[in-house]
C-alpha cells in the first residue's frame, strides 16, 4: 500500500483550497482526488456570475472562479492530482481506496481533507404524493443539462423550492424560451439570497408564491401538472386554497445535504439531522486527522466563503502534520 | 402470418417463468409485452419475497404453490446466477392473543408442508432482531423465507428464455384474440398486437393487471381483476442492517399487512399498503400511505425514522377473488389462464409455471424435450455485491469496471453497458439491472452519463432518451435547434 501524507478527497473550490493552503503551510507530499475529469467541481455548471466578490473583490462567473485555483494548484509542486478517481471505502485508521479506469488503489494517509461537496435534496425526501413520472429534476441536475450538456429539459416550469440553485435556474429556463409558470416557497421568505430573488425572478415577472406548498404531482408518463396549496405556520394545508399549474417540468430546490458517506463509513460521528460531521471545531471531526471542509462541513451561500473555510482546513491538516505551528 | 406453438401474453415474472420452463422444449414460443421493457408492469414493485408459505389459506393454490415455488427458486436463481438470500422470516406477536393465533399460523403452516418453522422468544429476538420493539413477546420464526432482485429474475428468466429461442415481442399490446374452429395443422388463434399479428396454438394469459380484458378478448369471462395498491418505501443503504428478517405482522384479511423487509439490493423496504382502486394505471403515491406505513412498522422497528426514505413507488396487486386463477378455458380451447397473480405471485412463479406446462400437456400438446438446452446464464458483475478486491481484478480485466457512472450505488461504466447489452433500452431498465440512479441522490449526479451511453450505444439522439418508453423522454430538445 502507497503511504501520503495527506489525501484530499475532491477537487471543488473547497478541495483545491484546502490543498493549496496545506502546500503554502509545508506539506509536501499531497494526493488529491477527484472523481470527474477537470478540476472546479459544481463551478463548472454555474455560467452565471456573482462568484468572487468577496474573496477577489471581482464578478466572476463558475468557471473562472475556478480557473483561479486550478491555475494556482497546477503551478504548486508536492500536489498530485489524480483526475476520475472515485474515493469508494474509508477506514478509521485512515486507508482510503478508490477506483479509476484501469485500477483501484489503496492509499494510506497520515491525515485526510474531506471536500466532497453537497448534494440535493429530492422529492423525495420532502414526500410530495402523486405519481412518479419523467420530469421532475433537482435544479442542479437541470442546470447540468442546460450548461453542460446543451439540452433543455422541459418547455413549462414549475419550480419547488426557492434556494438559489432553483432561483437561478427560473432565469435560466426563461432565457431558454421556456415559461416558468412559478416557484413554490413553503416558508414565508426565500431561503435564496436576496440578489437572486431580485435578478432571476423579479426582473422577469415570475410568480413566487410564498407559504405554499406543492401537495400531487400529475402525469403518467411526463409531468403534466401538480396541484400547489396554502399552508400555515405549521405547514398545514388550508383547505380551500389548492390550486393546479400545468407544467412539464418540476425542479426540485428544496436544500442541500452535505455528502459525507465516505467519513461515515471510517467511523465519524455524524449529526444524523444536518449530515455534518459532529463537531466542536471548524472543520475537525470525532476522528483526529480527519478533517472535512467546504460544503461538506456545512453548506454556505457562496463559493467565497467555501474557500475561507477550505484555507483554514489545509492550515489545520499542516498543524496536524506537525507541518504548521497552531 | 408468424405462428408458435404458444403464445404468452405478459413479460412479467408469471409469463417470464413459463416462457423459460417450456423453452426446455421444441416449441416455437413468443412472449408479448406491452410496455417497453419486461417486469415493467406488476413486477418491477414485488418486494422481493420468497416466502415460506406461512399466511396461506389452506387447500388454496396459493397455499400448494408457494411452498413448492419457495423450494423451486433455490434452484433457478443458482442456474441463472439470480442473487437469492434465504434470510428468514419474523411473525411478530404483541399479545397474548396474537401468539396464539401464531400458534394456529404454524400448525395450518406445518400442515402444508412449511419447514421448520418454530417459536421464538423475546430472548432470541433481542439477540437475532436486536431492534425490533422489546414489545414483542413472541414471533414465528420461518427459516426458509428468502430475497431476490424481483425484476432481477425476471431479467435472467427472460434471457435464458431467449437464449433458448424464445422470441419477445416488447411495447405489443395485445388488441384482438380470435380463436378459429379447432382444424388439423392451422393454430387456433389469431392474436392482433400493436405491432403486427400473429397466430398460435396455445395463449396463456398472464397479463397482470389486465388478464380479465385479455381473458374476454378470447370469449372468456368469469373474473374481474381488482387492482390493490400497496405503497412502498425505501430506506437508505445506510440502515442495511436495521432487520437481519424480514419482519411480518399478523396477517390481516387481505394481505400480510405492513412489512419491515430486507432487500437484496441492501436497502430496507418498508410497506406495503393495501387499498383497492378503480385505476389499472393509478401508481401514485399518498401521504396518508406514508402515515399508515410508518405508523405500523414503527411498533416493531420503533427507530425507523422518515428522514431514513429514500424512494417510495407504489404497485398494483392483480386480485381476482381469494387465489389465483390457473386454468385451462374449455369454452376457449387452447386458452388457459394464469390471473389474479398477486402475492405470493413472485414465490409461486416456478411452480406455476411447472403447473402450466401440465395443462398443456393434458390438452393436447406434445412435450418433448430439446436436446440442447442452456440451462445456466452467466451472471453480471455489480460492484456493489462484491468485496473491494474482487472489483480490483475486474477492473484490471477490464478498466471500466473502474469508471465509476453512479456514485451513490457504486455502479461503473461496464455494468451500464453490461445492461445495454442485455436488453435496456430505457433508463428505469438500466436502473432496474444495475441500481444506478436508486441511490439517495435519485439520479442527479448520474443521469446524464448513463443518457449519453443509452444514446451511443443504441444509437439514438440524447431527445429519445426515455425513462420508461415512449411518452417519457427526459428532456425535451437539442438547445439552439429551433
Amino acid at each position: 500500500m502507497i503511504e501520503r501524507e495527506l489525501v484530499i478527497v475532491g477537487g471543488g473550490p473547497s478541495g483545491m483550497a484546502a490543498a493549496i493552503a496545506a502546500r503554502e503551510n509545508g506539506v509536501k507530499d499531497i494526493l488529491l482526488l477527484e472523481r470527474d475529469q477537470y478540476l472546479g467541481g459544481i463551478l463548472n455548471q454555474c455560467v452565471h456570475t456573482g462568484f468572487g466578490l468577496e474573496y477577489f473583490k471581482e464578478v466572476l462567473t463558475g468557471p473562472e472562479y475556478a480557473d483561479r485555483f486550478i491555475k494556482k494548484i497546477r503551478g504548486l509542486p508536492d500536489i498530485e492530482i489524480s483526475l476520475r478517481s472515485f474515493a469508494v471505502g474509508m477506514t478509521g485508521d485512515k486507508v482510503v481506496t478508490f477506483l479509476k479506469p484501469g485500477r483501484m488503489e489503496r492509499v494510506k494517509a497520515r491525515a485526510i481533507i474531506m471536500a466532497t461537496g453537497c448534494r440535493e435534496k429530492t422529492r423525495e425526501m420532502v414526500h410530495i404524493a402523486g405519481t412518479r413520472p419523467s420530469g421532475i429534476f433537482s435544479a442542479g441536475f437541470a442546470q447540468k443539462l442546460i450548461n453542460i450538456e446543451g439540452l433543455l429539459p422541459g418547455k413549462e416550469v414549475v419550480i419547488v423550492g426557492s434556494g438559489d440553485i432553483g432561483l437561478i435556474m427560473a432565469r435560466r429556463f426563461v432565457l431558454e424560451g421556456a415559461k416558468v409558470s412559478g416557484v413554490v416557497e413553503i416558508q414565508g421568505q426565500s431561503r435564496g439570497l436576496v440578489r437572486n430573488i431580485v435578478q432571476c425572478i423579479e426582473d422577469f415577472d415570475i410568480p413566487i408564491y410564498f407559504n405554499h406548498k406543492i401537495s400531487r404531482i400529475y402525469g403518467r408518463d411526463r409531468v403534466e401538472a401538480l396541484d400547489a396549496v396554502r399552508v400555515d405556520e405549521n405547514f398545514n394545508e388550508i383547505s380551500g386554497t389548492k390550486f393546479a399549474l400545468k407544467c412539464d417540468t418540476i425542479l426540485m430546490s428544496v436544500g442541500l445535504i452535505p455528502e459525507n458517506e465516505l467519513i461515515e463509513m471510517a467511523g465519524v460521528a455524524i449529526d444524523r439531522k444536518t449530515n455534518s460531521p459532529v463537531s466542536e471545531e471548524l472543520n475537525k471531526t470525532s476522528v483526529p486527522g480527519i478533517f472535512v471542509c467546504g460544503n461538506s462541513f456545512k453548506v454556505y451561500d457562496i463559493v467565497d466563503s467555501v474557500t475561507r473555510d477550505s484555507l483554514a482546513a489545509g492550515k489545520l491538516a499542516a498543524e496536524y502534520l506537525g507541518r504548521a505551528r497552531a | 402470418m408468424k405462428e408458435y406453438d404458444v403464445a404468452i401474453v405478459g413479460g412479467g415474472v408469471t409469463g417470464a417463468s413459463v416462457a423459460r420452463e417450456l423453452s426446455r422444449y421444441r416449441l416455437r414460443i413468443a412472449v408479448f409485452e406491452k410496455e417497453e421493457e419486461l417486469a415493467f408492469g406488476v413486477s418491477k414493485s414485488n418486494s422481493g419475497i420468497i416466502h415460506s408459505g406461512t399466511q396461506n389459506q389452506p387447500g388454496s393454490l396459493k397455499a400448494k404453490l408457494c411452498v413448492r415455488g419457495n423450494l423451486l427458486m433455490r434452484r433457478i436463481s443458482r442456474e441463472l446466477g439470480v442473487d437469492f438470500k434465504e434470510v428468514g422470516s419474523l411473525i411478530v406477536a404483541f399479545t397474548e392473543e396474537e401468539r396464539l393465533e401464531l400458534l394456529k399460523i404454524k400448525k395450518e403452516s406445518e400442515a402444508l408442508g412449511v419447514p421448520g418453522l418454530r417459536m421464538v422468544d423475546p430472548a432470541w429476538l433481542k439477540k437475532h432482531e436486536p431492534n425490533l420493539s422489546d414489545k414483542a413477546i413472541a414471533a414465528l420464526y420461518a427459516p426458509t423465507t428468502g430475497i431476490v432482485s424481483p425484476y432481477r429474475l425476471v431479467y435472467a428468466l427472460c434471457e435464458n428464455a431467449a437464449g433458448n429461442e424464445v422470441e419477445f415481442h416488447l411495447g405489443s399490446k395485445v388488441k384482438k384474440i380470435i380463436s378459429l374452429p379447432a382444424a388439423e395443422n392451422i393454430p387456433r388463434f389469431k392474436i392482433f398486437t400493436s405491432k403486427g399479428d400473429f397466430r398460435a396454438r396455445y395463449v396463456i394469459n398472464a397479463a397482470g393487471l389486465y388478464a380479465d380484458e385479455v381473458s374476454k378478448m378470447a370469449g372468456v369471462g368469469g373474473f374481474e381483476i381488482t387492482p390493490r395498491k400497496g405503497e412502498e418505501f425505501l430506506l437508505d443503504k445506510k440502515r442495511e442492517h436495521l432487520v437481519n428478517h424480514v419482519l411480518y405482522p399478523l396477517p390481516t384479511k387481505i394481505s400480510k399487512g405492513i412489512l419491515v423487509i430486507k432487500t437484496s439490493d441492501g436497502n430496507p423496504m418498508i410497506g406495503p399498503t393495501a387499498h383497492d382502486v378503480s385505476d389499472k394505471e393509478d401508481l401514485s403515491t399518498s401521504d396518508e400511505g406514508l402515515r399508515e406505513v410508518l405508523e405500523n412498522v414503527k411498533k416493531m422497528i420503533p427507530t425507523i425514522r422518515e428522514d431514513d426514505i429514500i424512494a417510495y413507488f407504489s404497485g398494483l396487486r392483480p386480485v381476482a377473488g381469494h387465489d389465483f386463477i390457473i386454468r385451462h378455458e374449455a369454452v376457449a380451447p387452447g386458452f388457459i389462464n394464469v390471473a389474479g397473480i398477486q402475492s405470493p405471485g413472485l414465490t409461486s412463479a416456478p411452480a406455476v409455471a411447472l403447473m402450466v406446462r401440465d395443462i398443456l400437456k393434458d390438452n393436447g400438446l406434445s412435450l418433448r424435450k430439446k436436446i440442447f438446452f442452456h440451462k445456466y446464464r452467466r451472471k453480471e458483475n455489480h460492484l456493489f455485491s462484491i468485496p473491494f478486491e474482487k472489483a480490483g481484478k475486474l477492473i484490471k480485466k477490464d478498466a471500466s469496471y473502474g469508471d465509476i457512472v453512479c456514485r451513490c450505488e457504486m455502479v461503473s461504466a461496464k455494468e451500464i453497458r453490461d445492461a445495454i447489452d442485455r436488453g435496456a433500452t430505457t433508463l428505469d431498465g438500466i436502473k432496474f439491472r444495475t441500481r444506478a440512479q436508486a441511490g439517495r441522490c435519485h439520479g442527479s449526479f448520474c443521469t446524464a452519463r448513463i443518457m449519453k451511453i443509452l444514446a451511443e450505444k443504441t444509437d439514438k439522439p440524447l431527445t429519445e432518451i426515455t425513462k420508461r418508453g415512449k411518452g417519457s423522454e427526459i428532456v425535451k430538445e437539442e438547445r439552439g435547434n429551433d
